[in-house]
């Protein structure tokens, strides 16, 4: 058989084909290895948690773990929603409301981030966006920042009445999960 | 003899011996490279540490094997099982207080070896990759030292990993969901818990063999090259070196002692002193306590972290202060290695080491204004002393006259008077 240089052969394809196969073969065997650390069934199926309201008065706040989250609920004051509400848009470090429940790109006003006709409910995963520290300003006593919400000890994050950061490093407003109130006084989280 | 490498004068003188030699030349690799090595003769306790870092590397590892006969990988167990450890188990006390204080000894070493690198010109040709062997040393024990310190699952354990990995995170600025996917895959879950946990003990078990491998290949590296020494010559003729033992052997010997003086001062009567009281309250996922503060080896990092006033421009910041190093060898300009002869670099030289210290006390300190300031302004210096000082410096500089020889700057130190005269 004349040997013609550009022409592959069979020893070509041969090379080629093993070459694939393992390959591809050692991507498979690699992917069980690498999956093996991703949340299992079991820590996704800790979906939705129901929370019951009532105890909370007006200017009180809670926080209940959700997906080994801390979650916080707070009853604003008339003040606090008025001083949310009064915010220009441009103020905003991060303009995005940053609720799971509406789409991506709404505008972080104060109403986007809680529910109609229940205004006086501001319902936010507890986890500063920087590193992750549980924010001050739960609790009576706790330091609330220069914006009246909460303040994060760890790096200086400065968040207002509606979670929205305002001064320091964290780079997006508090998250605000997806939840439903089932009645009046009562909310299913996730 | 005419510099390395050499051939080992080994000769098997038993019957074992000689049937041994010619199956497996161990002991003949060993004798050449441990006895008969020839070493720079003025070379000074600084250059113990690589020593006494190969001994806390074997350190760790044995205390770390039988504390792991009694240690729980679990939220419900950890924290209790090493109070187990500390109260109940024969020796815990000591053999914990070992491991725990032996990591800063560690570190406390490690800083040692890289300023004695930095300051002698020892990155420089022909060991680059020696240098970069270190580097990658550096870059594991701080990731086993991480690791390690979640384990007792107190409240800055449990902090201290939910930050560090949330540094992944700001990769959803480069690309949406990225660093969320890549965090929720390092947790196991949608926060740090008990599986956290028990894989970074794993990892923990395994990562110390792999910095074992890593040295096994800094120190061949080591054997090709040849020991820096403080004029930054090089070994020329058969006076400028003395045999590795007894010589280098024994003053090693010394500095580890000293050393370890240190060691179980700190082991014995303050096995706390460089830990966090909060670390001895369980974890509590609950809350965050009020300063999170890393372990102090790693502060001047976590300061140039939050010196940037962007997520992901503080980690960028904070990896790039390591990474950095892998190009020192090609930063510095300068013809001669030893800043013993560069009158300019010298100064540049103790204020980095300064930039260092500053940086390390101001991450100890919280995120407020005047400190956020000055560590801005120390970061600035510490990059600035690699990208601009080391180019520029080397460049301008007009370096002191180096000696002709190890053995000439030897002898005009001591004048000549007690040593043998040199053998030309």
């Amino acid at each position: 058989m004349a040997v013609d240089a550009e022409e592959p052969d069979r020893r070509d394809f041969l090379v080629l084909a093993a070459g694939a196969f393992v390959a591809v073969g050692g991507a498979m065997t690699l992917w069980p290895f690498i999956q093996q650390m991703n949340p299992d069934a079991g820590a996704q199926a800790l979906a939705s948690i129901e929370v019951e309201l009532s105890p909370v008065k007006e200017g009180q706040a809670i926080t209940v773990l959700w997906r080994g989250k801390p979650v916080f609920i707070r009853h604003r004051t008339p003040e606090e929603i008025k001083a949310a509400v009064a915010v220009p848009m441009d103020q905003l470090v991060d303009p995005l409301a940053r609720n799971d429940a509406l789409p991506e790109d709404t505008p972080a006003t104060d109403p986007n981030r809680t529910k109609d006709g229940h205004e006086n409910w501001l319902i936010m995963v507890g986890i500063c966006t920087h590193l992750g520290c549980i924010p001050k300003g739960q609790t009576l006593g706790d330091s609330r920042g220069d914006f009246g919400g909460w303040f994060c000890p760890c790096h200086g994050s400065h968040y207002d009445t509606a979670g929205r950061i305002r001064k320091g490093p964290a780079p997006r407003n508090l998250e605000v999960p997806v939840y439903n109130f089932v009645s009046d006084t009562k909310i299913k989280i996730g | 003899m005419s510099g390395l490498p050499h051939e080992s004068t080994y000769e098997p003188t038993t019957a074992v011996g000689k049937w041994l030699d010619a199956r497996l030349p161990i002991v003949r690799m060993l004798y050449a490279q441990a006895v008969d090595f020839p070493t720079p003769r003025n070379l000074n306790y600084w250059w113990t540490f690589g020593g006494i870092l190969t001994f806390m590397l074997v350190a760790q590892i044995v205390t770390g094997v039988v504390l792991a006969m009694h240690y729980q990988p679990s939220a419900e167990g950890a924290f209790d099982s090493i109070e187990a450890i500390r109260r109940d188990v024969n020796f815990g006390w000591l053999l914990r207080n070992l491991h725990a204080v032996g990591a800063s000894m560690f570190f406390l070493a490690a800083y040692v070896h890289i300023f004695r690198g930095l300051y002698y010109g020892s990155y420089k040709a022909p060991r680059e990759v020696l240098w970069i062997l270190g580097v990658l040393i550096f870059l594991v024990m701080m990731a086993t030292a991480f690791m390690g310190y979640s384990l007792p699952w107190g409240q800055m354990s449990l902090w201290g990993v939910t930050v560090i990995t949330n540094l992944f995170s700001s990769l959803d600025s480069i690309w949406k969901g990225l660093g969320t996917t890549i965090v929720e895959w390092l947790w196991g879950g949608f926060s740090v818990s008990g599986v956290t946990l028990n894989r970074f003990y794993a990892l923990h078990y395994l990562l110390p063999f792999v910095l074992a491998g890593i040295v096994g290949l800094h120190l061949w590296a080591l054997h090709v090259v040849g020991q820096n020494s403080p004029t930054g010559l090089d070994i020329k003729t058969s006076s400028d070196a003395v045999p590795f033992t007894p010589f280098a052997t024994s003053k090693d010997a010394a500095g580890l002692f000293a050393f370890l003086l240190l060691f179980c001062w700190f082991a014995f009567f303050l096995p706390d002193y460089l830990g966090h009281a909060d670390n001895y309250t369980p974890a509590n996922p609950m809350v965050t306590p009020p300063h999170i503060v890393p372990e102090w080896y790693f502060l001047p990092f976590y300061a140039i972290l939050r010196a940037i006033p962007s997520k992901l421009g503080g980690v960028i910041a904070m990896f790039s202060a390591i990474a950095v190093l892998l190009f020192v060898p090609w930063l510095d300009t300068s013809r001669v290695r030893s800043t013993k002869y560069r009158p300019v670099y010298r100064w540049f030289f103790w204020l980095f080491a300064f930039t260092c210290l500053a940086l390390g006390w101001l991450g100890s300190k919280p995120a407020e204004a005047e400190y956020v300031f000055w560590a801005r302004v120390f970061t600035f210096y510490y990059f600035a002393h690699f990208l601009i000082v080391m180019p520029l410096v080397g460049w301008f500089e007009t370096p002191r006259k180096v000696p002709g020889s190890i053995t000439e700057a030897v002898l005009a130190k001591n004048k000549g008077a007690k040593l043998a005269p040199a053998k030309s």
